[in-house]
């Protein structure tokens, strides 16, 4: 307990050979994380977000000791992941979205019973655990039902009592909320934070793509893609980093024909950012102001180009914002460059 | 009560866990548990199991029968039949079976925790010999009775001792096909298929494999349902031993021998299998 990290990347870099048949001049590897650095205390309730592709499950691979880094150290709980696995794999615990684990036949019960004797908890420890986080969940009326029968929300809410009830020192959720309704992924998120606060020397890692779930739980969070860590702060301070700025969401009639370069809305004075897509027969701009005296001249530049204002919201930066800024797009985009790039 | 529960959970007090021996233990019976509940379950599976590979033994015996075969031969067909049970569940339920989980997410479970992987699949194995013993013994019951045959048991410790081996070095042989059959990349119900039949064949499932020359019987071997059934017979039916691939006492040396490389050969194979799953980042992780 000594060491007041509890997960310690050091110039992690994790490269795929890629598969299957290729053209002359093809890649034939895939870096998937480039030099990670990365330092989580004990205690933290830790974010990585990121699009998908950006490399967040890799790193937790890594963590968890299911694949091994090409390059770089990592430490988790102490123990190194390549060296000390067996030391590691005792203090952690792993829940990723959309599993599908245990085998249909069994109850709830009994599959969380089987993978809690894998942890080697005594018969009657894991029994009762086991009854009392059922309670938590909210699925003790569910027991006895096979998990065949248990809808995607249950079946993720069975998942986490799978990763939970093991008294883990370490857990890594993996887009635990992925598939889930809003209902079931507010239960699992209340029940995180509440076992992070009933548990303060625990640590958790979690990555997702939902910028709100990141914003809402966590301590502090990295922002992660094409397999680099970009910024590493608390959600209100990477907000606070653009408050110097003025963020607006502009819903304007369709803007005309692409003007040449050097007439685009980033080069009117004071622009500092723009994102720009075109929903449902109008445009929308998601405008990032070096000061909100710039607007004026973004208004005229609309004009100039045949486009006219239907609504305007002057709002608090988001994460969203933060992804932006340190991208360069917005993270469905950025997903879907990743997925371009597979 | 409901306030006494949450306190389980919140408890800052840490769990006490097993390690091990008393892990892998606990870890085996565990395994072991979905496959005897899980087959429990399922009642047409105990109907299927059971009455319908009766058809196929009940075959045989005719075939033997039409051609006046001496009595013993129907042993041995009972005895190869009821055999077949076990070979069926080490070639779809223990050689495919990580290849299985892999494909429901159990398998990266299975690597993730600190549970031994062999007693992982030591439980599988314990299960599945469990299981199939009930369709074992149903065939051997029904068809000895049906049909009249006249077991003339020399030596029940013996008889035991060869049974057991068997069980072991053909489990064992399951063990290390489960990753074999998931490191080879290949759909596990090809390489299943692919054997299946062939062993059939050269392992005398249905007559004294003695009959397939000296050389293909030895070659044979390697399989331990050769040996365990050459055993078995000449145990069973004395008159078997004139017509027996070697000494039983030497089948059982074989038998230790072949119980050993198979176990050994899965404790190597899984090694091999996670350095391979971590180092590459497939085989382990179920395809999305």
């Amino acid at each position: 307990m000594s060491n007041p990290l509890a997960i310690e990347t050091q110039d992690v870099r994790r490269i795929y050979k890629i598969r299957g048949p290729k053209t002359k001049g093809e890649p034939t590897t895939r870096v998937a994380l480039d030099g990670v650095d990365l330092q989580v205390k004990r205690g933290e309730l830790f974010g990585l977000l990121g699009p998908n592709g950006a490399g967040k499950t890799t790193l937790i691979k890594i963590l968890a000791t299911l694949l091994l880094p090409s390059s770089g150290t990592a430490r988790v709980d102490g123990f190194d992941v390549v060296r000390d696995t067996e030391e590691v794999k005792r203090r952690i615990s792993m829940v990723s979205g959309g599993e599908t684990s245990g085998y249909g036949l069994l109850t709830v019960e009994e599959s969380l019973w089987m993978f809690a004797r894998f942890y080697g908890l005594e018969n009657k420890v894991a029994k009762d655990r086991i009854a009392a986080m059922a309670q938590i969940m909210g699925l003790e009326e569910r027991m006895r039902a096979k998990i065949s029968d248990l809808s995607t929300g249950l079946r993720q809410k069975m998942n986490f009592i799978r990763g939970f009830v093991t008294d883990p020192n370490v857990v890594f959720l993996d887009e635990p909320t992925l598939g889930l309704d809003v209902q079931a992924a507010r239960d699992v998120r209340g029940f995180v934070r509440q076992w992070m606060d009933d548990h303060p020397d625990r640590t958790l890692l979690l990555t997702t793509h939902y910028m709100a779930e990141a914003d809402e739980m966590c301590d502090r969070l990295a922002i992660i893609d094409s397999g680099k860590l970009l910024v590493c702060d608390t959600p209100a301070n990477l907000k606070r980093s653009l408050q110097t700025e003025a963020v607006f969401n502009l819903k304007v009639a369709p803007l005309g024909a692409k003007p040449k370069d050097g007439d685009l809305l980033e080069a009117v004075p004071g622009v500092s950012r723009v994102n720009v897509a075109d929903v449902n027969g109008h445009t929308e701009l998601a405008l990032t102001l070096r000061a909100e005296d710039a607007l004026p001249e973004v208004l005229a530049y609309l004009t100039r180009r045949g486009s006219s204002l239907i609504a305007l919201e002057k709002r608090e930066p988001t994460l969203e914002d933060v992804f932006i800024k340190v991208t360069g797009r917005r993270l469905d985009q950025a997903a879907d460059a990743e997925k371009a790039a597979e | 009560m409901a306030a006494l529960e949450k306190d389980i959970i919140r408890s800052q007090e840490r769990v006490k866990k097993l390690h091990g021996f008393a892990l892998f233990w606990a870890v085996v019976w565990a395994r072991a548990y979905p496959r005897i509940i899980g087959a429990l379950r399922q009642k047409s599976w105990l109907f299927f199991e059971t009455v319908f590979p009766l058809m196929g033994v009940i075959g045989y015996i005719y075939v033997y029968r039409s051609v006046n075969a001496p009595q013993e031969y129907i042993g041995f067909v009972v005895l190869g039949g009821a055999m077949t049970a076990f070979w069926l569940n080490v070639l779809w339920s223990m050689a495919s079976q990580l290849y299985w989980d892999k494909e429901d997410g159990n398998l990266e479970i299975y690597v993730l925790c600190p549970a031994p992987m062999m007693a992982i699949l030591i439980g599988m194995a314990i299960g599945g010999m469990l299981m199939s013993a009930t369709r074992a013994a149903v065939i051997i019951i029904v068809c000895s009775l049906a049909f009249g045959v006249v077991y003339n048991v020399g030596s029940i410790p013996l008889l035991i001792a060869v049974f057991l081996l068997t069980m072991t070095a053909l489990y064992g042989m399951g063990m290390m096909f489960a990753s074999v059959f998931l490191a080879s990349g290949r759909e596990a119900w090809h390489l299943a298929n692919l054997m299946q039949e062939p062993i059939y064949l050269v392992s005398g499932f249905y007559f004294p494999v003695k009959a397939l020359g000296a050389l293909v019987a030895t070659a044979a071997s390697i399989v331990p349902l050769t040996l365990g059934m050459d055993g078995m017979r000449q145990l069973l039916f004395p008159s078997e031993q004139a017509t027996g691939l070697m000494p039983v006492e030497l089948e059982v040396v074989l038998l230790i021998l072949l119980g050993v490389l198979f176990i050994g050969g899965a404790y190597f194979a899984l090694r091999k299998l996670e350095q391979i799953g971590r180092r590459e980042g497939r085989l382990i992780e179920r395809r999305r």
